[in-house]
């Protein structure tokens, strides 16, 4: 099964992107899931570059993001400005948004019923 | 000297400053947010200061779009994408005009269009909006700077990491104003505004 939607998700650390990336294949193995956790050089925080690499690497052309905290959030937004795929960036509450929109990738469920399941989550401004 | 010139000086100020405080910057933003604001913009400064030696300037937009092309890739954070879209707007205006007022803000609507915050929420729109205020009427000096600098103590912070902690960041100076006004004294220092 291809997706035509990529799950993308930026922490200030590895460790969370690596645990949640581990969570979320465990209920949604078949949908294409990349991590961008700390900076370049395994320090805490978050990088341009390297959001931006890895958005690269998709194959799918649109791309839903989840985030942890604020700078993650202006990173991501200027890798967004800077790349060529449809990237659509949630405010929800990291975990959770990320976990409903895996979860219903995964069943094929149509972008709209997908997005209409976070808005509850949305916990950022 | 010519605008570019000094311009460049500015600049170069700018990351003597902030490198020479970077202790004073991590320990205030160890106060209210995570602690890296000096380290964060040292590495910026270093990387700047790299390109400026091998690049030789004849367009101020060129040389605004490399500093904040530098920043936003070697700071991460928040004070790289915040400080890189000032210096990417500024490129953007420089096209246009060289009159500093004008171009801090589109610089500072670079900044709030990233960070989306608006003055009195104890950020570095704080320091800039003010100081670009007495920029335009004339009456702009140090004291400027540093008043508003102090204003940042007693808010309260609504956006940003400092957000987190609520009435609890009151009584601190936001890190991101403190190096806004290193951004300021070096601009004075520079010679920038001089024919004004």
């Amino acid at each position: 099964m291809t997706n035509k939607y990529g799950i993308l998700l930026v922490s200030h650390v590895e460790e969370i992107t690596d645990g949640l990336l581990r969570l979320l294949k465990q209920v949604a193995g078949d949908v294409s899931i990349k991590t961008a956790g700390g900076t370049d050089d395994g320090e805490i925080g978050t990088n341009f570059e390297k959001i931006s690499q890895v958005l690269n690497t998709f194959e799918e052309e649109t791309i839903l993001a989840f985030y942890d905290l604020g700078s993650a959030k202006m990173n991501l937004e200027m890798a967004m400005e800077y790349s060529d795929k449809e990237i659509k960036l949630y405010e929800t509450a990291f975990i959770e948004g990320a976990y409903v929109a895996a979860s219903l990738l995964q069943t094929d469920v149509d972008l709209e019923v997908i997005e209409e399941q976070l808005k509850p989550l949305v916990i950022k401004e | 000297m010519s605008m570019i010139e000094k311009v460049s000086k500015w600049i170069e100020l700018f990351g003597q400053k902030v490198t020479q405080n970077k202790e004073t910057l991590n320990k205030l933003d160890t106060a209210i947010g995570d602690g890296d604001h000096g380290s964060n913009l040292t590495r910026g400064a270093a990387a700047i200061q790299e390109k400026a030696e091998e690049t030789t300037y004849d367009n101020l937009s060129k040389l605004f779009q490399d500093v904040g092309m530098t920043l936003v890739s070697k700071v991460g954070g928040a004070s790289g994408p915040l400080y890189g879209s000032a210096f990417i707007e500024m490129a953007k205006k420089a096209k246009e005009t060289e009159d500093i007022g004008e171009l801090l803000e589109a610089g500072l609507n670079g900044i709030q269009k990233r960070g989306k915050a608006e003055v009195g929420e104890k950020t570095m729109v704080d320091e800039w909006a003010p100081v670009i205020d007495h920029i335009q009427s004339g009456s702009f000096t140090d004291e400027i700077i540093q008043e508003s600098l102090e204003s940042t103590k007693d808010m309260k912070a609504t956006k940003g990491r400092a957000s987190y902690l609520g009435e609890r960041s009151i009584g601190h100076i936001d890190p991101g104003a403190q190096s806004s006004a290193y951004f300021f004294e070096a601009l004075l220092e520079s010679g920038v505004l001089d024919d004004k």
